[in-house]
Order: structure tokens, then C-alpha cells, then sequence
């Protein structure tokens, strides 16, 4: 199956890119209406199984041995194939 | 002293490392990151700066996953000293040798200058040869400094003595000006709880010679030849 893992920076980091990119969108562009930008880091991989709770426990283990830094990230996940 | 220095794809400290280590005396030897086996005689493991991995997914994460970050981890566990400094910092908190994260610097930008630290903990195997509280100049070069850790976690890393460094400005004072990167509470470098892990932003390796500004960094290599 497919999988895209979405992973965002928890509430409370700073998220220093979000906020450069925010100042260009209202600053530069002029879109006055936009405030709280926050962006984040998408991986799509495929992965041999079919089964929703075998595909749950390897993207949880490949999310807590690489993916994600829980000190500072959350991540959420779709089956999108 | 018998040091070893690791060596990622990408790391680009290493040859500094090394020479600060040849500076005091140590025998020294570079270690590729694949190697699966380090000598149980080493007194000190370099994990040096630059860019593994080319800092792709988050700095050091996955040079903290490569096969020798598992001897690391062994000999760290036995007492042997380990020393991260830059990208090498980031990969021990990757790794979990360390506690917190290095966050993108405050301000989106690379740093490269010379900043004032002032010494937290001078009863270690580290720090030994500074004095208490002395100002001291390392240059630093990152894009991800900033240090982060939740509050708690920060109480405790204060409370346990394990805050090795801050920024601070000429005067020794802890303040925002002084702080290069927005790291909390100024924090430079960290022990683990036994002190005998060290991760450090700025580079005391480019600090051992007047000719290129400060030695202030040698006497952390004279305080490990010491100990």
C-alpha cells in the first residue's frame, strides 16, 4: 500500500521557516488576510502489507526510529493507494 | 590518551579534530561511520562537525542512525568520553546520548563568527582546566543551533549541572543580544548526568591556535588529556 506520512512541528516550537514564509506571503505578496503559517515535511513510501494494523506498527517504528524527532514533531498518516 | 575521531558522509570538522587531539599529545584515528567495531581502549570519541548526510530530513539524524553510532552508544555507556561538537551536538541528540534538539536558528540564517561563552561547569573532564565562570571565545558556524528542550527537561539539565556553556556578552552577562541563534536559556553546550558526554555548538577544535584568533579551545583537549 501506499502511505503519506505528514509530519508537523508540535504546538509551541518555534517554527522559524513557517514564520519566513508567512512574512513573504503578507509582507511581499500582500495576502494581509494569511497569519499562522506553519509548514512541515511529507514522505510517501510504500509499504508490502495490506493489513491496516501492520501497515499502523511499521510506519509507527520507522516514524520513532527516523521520520520523527518527538521532542519537537507529530506526524499523522493515510493510506492513499 | 587514545582518541578516534568519526568520519559521515559529509562531515568536514574532522581533520580539525583530529589535529586539535595531535596539539595535546592524544594518538588519534579516524573511524568511517560504517565501521561496526571501536577499540574498548579509546578514552575519547570525536563526533565532529559539518553536514552528514547533507542535513537531509534533520540535522544528524541520520548519521545518528549509521552502524558506529551503536558502538557510541556501547562505549558511552562504559564511561569513555564523547564529544559532539556541531553537526557532531546535533547527531547526540539524534542519537538520545544527549537531551533536547537543535532547532533552525531564530533568525533563518547561517552564522559564521566568533561569539563569548562563559564556562557553567568546570567540574568535569571536560572544563576541568577552566576556570569557574571564565569568558571564553570559540567561533561557531551553524544553520541549526538553536537549542530546544521542554520545560521541564530544561530544569532538570539546569538543576542536574549539566548546561556546559552559554552565550553570553562581554561582561559574562546572559542576555538575548549575546545569543546568536534563540537558543533557550543561552544554552551553548550540554553534559549528559554522568558528564562524560559533551555536545557543544561552537568549534573549540578551530579555536587552539593564535593564529587564527583564540586558543580558548585547547583546554578542553588539555582538561580530557588530564582527567
Amino acid at each position: 500500500m501506499k502511505i503519506r506520512i505528514l509530519i508537523t512541528l508540535k504546538k509551541g516550537v518555534l517554527d522559524t521557516q513557517g514564520k519566513a514564509i508567512e512574512n513573504s506571503l503578507v509582507k511581499n505578496l500582500g495576502f494581509s488576510q494569511l497569519s499562522q503559517v506553519r509548514q512541515g515535511k511529507l514522505v510517501e513510501v510504500e509499504i508490502a502489507e495490506t493489513d491496516p494494523a501492520k501497515i499502523k506498527s511499521v510506519v509507527d517504528e520507522i516514524c520513532d526510529k527516523l521520520l520523527v524527532n518527538k521532542v519537537i514533531e507529530d506526524y499523522n498518516y493515510e493510506v492513499i493507494a | 590518551m587514545k582518541s578516534a575521531v568519526i568520519v559521515f558522509p559529509g562531515s568536514n570538522c574532522d581533520r580539525d579534530a583530529v589535529s586539535a587531539c595531535q596539539k595535546v599529545g592524544s594518538k588519534v584515528s579516524k573511524i568511517w561511520h560504517q565501521e561496526t567495531k571501536l577499540e574498548d581502549d579509546l578514552d575519547l570519541i570525536i563526533v565532529p562537525g559539518g553536514f552528514s548526510y547533507g542535513d537531509y530530513l534533520r540535522s544528524g539524524a541520520m548519521a545518528a542512525i549509521s552502524p558506529v553510532m551503536q558502538e557510541v552508544k556501547r562505549l558511552s555507556k562504559k564511561g569513555v568520553k564523547v564529544l559532539g561538537i556541531c553537526n557532531g551536538f546535533q547527531i547526540l541528540t539524534e542519537a538520545g546520548l544527549l537531551e533536547g534538539v537543535l532547532l533552525r536558528n531564530k533568525k533563518v540564517k547561517f552564522i559564521c563568527r566568533d561569539v563569548l561563552l562563559r564556562v557553567e561547569n568546570q567540574n568535569t573532564a571536560f572544563t576541568g582546566k577552566y576556570k569557574k565562570n571564565q569568558i571564553i571565545k570559540f567561533p561557531i558556524a551553524h544553520m541549526d543551533g538553536n537549542y530546544f528542550a521542554d520545560p521541564e527537561t530544561l530544569k532538570r539539565i539546569e538543576g542536574n549541572g549539566n548546561v556546559a556553556f552559554r552565550y553570553v556578552d562581554v561582561n559574562g552577562n546572559v542576555t538575548d543580544e549575546a545569543n546568536p541563534n534563540g537558543a533557550a536559556l543561552n544554552i551553548a553546550g550540554i553534559f549528559n548526568d554522568q558528564k562524560n558526554v559533551l555536545g557543544l555548538m561552537p568549534h573549540p577544535e578551530r579555536a587552539i591556535d593564535d593564529n587564527t584568533g583564540s586558543i580558548d579551545g585547547l583546554s578542553i583537549f588539555e582538561s580530557l588529556l588530564a582527567a
